[in-house]
């Protein structure tokens, strides 16, 4: 689960991270409000979405006036802000971060991440902030420094001071940074945090360390006793069938192609929708009904997947297991018959009662293709949308 | 012979008494010895009591005490997964199996780090598999985990994956062509896990009676290749290899929580030409597995 960057900054700085002074407005008259009140002469206003990218995009502009402040406030709130994360149809802003200018003298680059290789946290950072890291990474490796942490000992001061003086911070700034890292590390791993990224991490005129931005990502396995992060889970963000998916325990993403497909399991899902590549067309969705699909699971699953205009036809893939093929066959027909479904259906069922389940279809008097594996499956359900 | 677990493993069933516990251990008991395999619960507050025959300890460590048993097998709910992990590991078992999907991961990252200081300071190794994973099974000699026992058969094919209905896909085709399997092996679907692609590629290595192995992979993480870069320069038997989510768009978590594709080298493109590189037979299509391995031996 992702959060905006307000929220990111609220954490930060509960966990000792010096954030600029901000506040987060819903309207153009707050965000005046709000510059009037935190005084000096320049400010940043800064679009609140979920996607990075949100500054080449448009979508964060220094102003130097109040006068400035309305302006560009009214031009990003409520614009569509399309950046290389939100897709081409951008995300719409609805809400403002308006924070005080600051005085950057140089820009870093930190985060925190889970390391699967070395089953270790993974602190980087860079000298190279405020831009792309992946282009850093790519360009220029050698100036992405990393640490690896046992989460048992924790960051220690001398891995927190390696990273600050090999990122170049200037030797009466290091303890500032280092107290930055520390603050980052505990945060990450209080809030279950799977990405904790600040970029740019900056170093003010004074010798002061200051996060100018927060992206986070959270473990969702964790969020069940993370009510604090729950709370800022912003609904408008996500996707509403992905959303809609997730009540029903479905596990759905959309995708751009014109092929439904529900399948039991998610390796076997992704396979099922490589296959579809293969065969030439492209999937509509990732859909896992899971292990325990009922009727109404299956039915809400059609539902979810019909709604996307671009559906020309649904493949259904199951390899019954624990989960038998009759149950999923019942299901099939009803969901078909609810939503009266009028594009192609090949259904591929494998495993525990598939003869069952095959009759059940058949006798349905639906005009349900069957296929009896996936290549065949795959073949039938491209043949019939083209 | 098969990897891991044979007709006279004894295994503890930790979670038991709860719902997943109890139909899964039914199965378990009904699979080839199960009966015989399945020798001990483990559940605190009902210690002293039994369930489908099967006497329930306070701990793992009793449980192993009282009955020999060197494998557990684990259902507790995710708030407790870990710490039944830790729990077993403890009583010095041999291996220990987590079906249990949606453990903080987190947790993990703390009962893994505790494994290794355990091993380095001259503790016993323990095993893990999983978590988030089917379990495995020695066809027609016990099964431990969630799979469907039917589609087996007993043979000389290993199969290694992450998930579970893609395990059994690749074992429903080999035992539709004639084929039976050594040990069928699913590693789970999360980051955070115990052995990975390379360990079940050396075990099935080192087994006489395995012949070929199918491996499939998954979008995310470096196990598919770190196993591919092994396989070149060690394995002796041929390998067909398949990765699921070639159409998978980039940060999006596929379901599994670790199918999730961070950077380059986490793309089924990347991991499929590794891999091929490596001298593996692989395949963009999956109803080919068993066909072509069938071409192999």
């Amino acid at each position: 689960m992702k959060i905006h960057e307000y929220q990111g900054k609220e954490l930060l700085k509960k966990f000792g991270v010096v954030v600029p002074r901000g506040v987060f407005c819903p309207s153009v008259d707050d965000a005046v409000k709000a510059a009037e009140s935190l005084g000096g002469k320049v400010w940043v206003v800064k679009a609140q979405i979920h996607a990075g990218g949100r500054g080449k995009g448009g979508g964060v502009k220094v102003a130097k006036s109040l006068d400035e402040v309305r302006q560009y406030a009214g031009q990003i709130l409520g614009m569509q802000l399309v950046t290389h994360q939100t897709g081409p149809a951008g995300q719409k802003v609805r809400r403002l971060l308006i924070e005080e200018g600051a005085d950057i003298r140089k820009e870093y680059y930190v985060a925190a991440l889970t390391d699967r290789a070395t089953q270790k946290v993974a602190m980087m950072a860079s000298s190279e902030g405020g831009m792309d890291i992946e282009e850093v990474a790519h360009k220029t490796p050698e100036k992405i420094l990393k640490v690896f942490i046992d989460p048992i000992d924790g960051l220690t001061d001398a891995q927190a001071t390696q990273l600050a003086t090999g990122i170049g911070v200037p030797a009466d700034s290091v303890a500032k940074a280092v107290a930055t890292l520390k603050g980052l590390y505990t945060c990450y791993m209080e809030t279950d945090a799977s990405l904790a990224e600040i970029n740019p991490l900056i170093l003010e005129g004074n010798g002061d360390i200051k996060a100018l931005d927060a992206k986070f990502n959270f473990d969702s396995n964790s969020l069940y006793r993370q009510p604090e992060i729950m709370a800022f889970r912003d609904l408008d963000e996500e996707d509403p069938d992905e959303l809609e998916a997730s009540r029903f325990d479905l596990s759905y993403i959309s995708l751009d192609g014109n092929i439904g497909c529900l399948v039991n399991g998610a390796g076997l899902a992704m396979a099922t929708m490589d296959t579809i590549k293969l065969f030439g067309a492209e999937p509509a969705n990732f859909l896992d009904v899971g292990g325990g699909a009922t009727t109404e699971k299956v039915t809400e699953a059609f539902q979810i997947m019909l709604r996307n205009p671009k559906v020309k036809g649904i493949l259904v893939n199951i390899f019954g297991g624990i989960m038998r093929c009759d149950t999923i066959a019942t299901g099939v027909v009803a969901a078909a018959r609810v939503t009266h479904l009028s594009v192609p259906l090949v259904v591929r069922m494998k495993g525990t009662n598939e003869d069952i389940g095959k009759k059940i279809l058949s006798e349905s008097g639906l005009p349900i293709i069957t296929a009896d594996s996936m290549a065949e499956a795959a073949t039938k359900i491209v043949a019939a949308v083209s | 012979m098969s990897i891991l677990i044979n007709k006279d493993t004894k295994i503890i069933t930790q979670g038991i008494t709860g719902k997943t516990g109890q139909f899964h251990t039914e199965k378990c008991q009904e699979y080839a010895n199960g009966k015989n395999c399945f020798v001990a619960g483990v559940n605190p507050k009902k210690a002293g009591e039994s369930i489908f025959g099967i006497p329930i300890f306070g701990s793992v460590k009793e449980a192993a005490a009282e009955t020999g048993a060197t494998v557990s097998v684990i259902y507790v709910p995710p708030p407790g997964a870990a710490a039944a992990i830790w729990e077993a590991v403890e009583a010095d078992l041999d291996l220990v199996v987590c079906i249990t999907e949606g453990i903080p991961v987190r947790d993990m990252l703390m009962v893994r780090n505790k494994m290794l200081r355990k091993e380095a300071a001259g503790g016993k190794k323990t095993l893990l598999l999983g978590p988030n994973c089917p379990g495995l099974i020695t066809p027609d000699e016990v099964k431990i985990g969630i799979m469907p026992g039917h589609i087996h058969r007993k043979g000389r094919i290993g199969v290694v994956s992450r998930s579970g209905t893609l395990t059994y896909e690749a074992v429903g085709q080999l035992t539709e062509i004639g084929l039976g399997q050594s040990s069928a092996v699913g590693t789970g679907g999360d980051p955070i896990n115990g052995l990975k692609h390379i360990d079940i590629m050396r075990l099935f290595n080192d087994d006489p009676d395995t012949d070929a192995v199918i491996m499939i992979g998954e979008i995310g993480g470096p196990d598919e290749a770190d196993a591919a870069v092994w396989c070149k320069a060690n394995m002796k038997k041929p390998i067909v290899g398949f990765i699921a989510g070639v159409t998978a768009p980039a940060g999006k978590r596929m379901g599994h929580a670790g199918a999730l594709i961070s950077g380059g080298a986490d793309t089924a493109d990347a991991k499929l030409a590794i891999m091929e590189e490596c001298g593996f037979k692989v395949t963009r299509d999956p109803s080919e597995m068993g066909k072509l391995i069938k071409a192999m031996i």
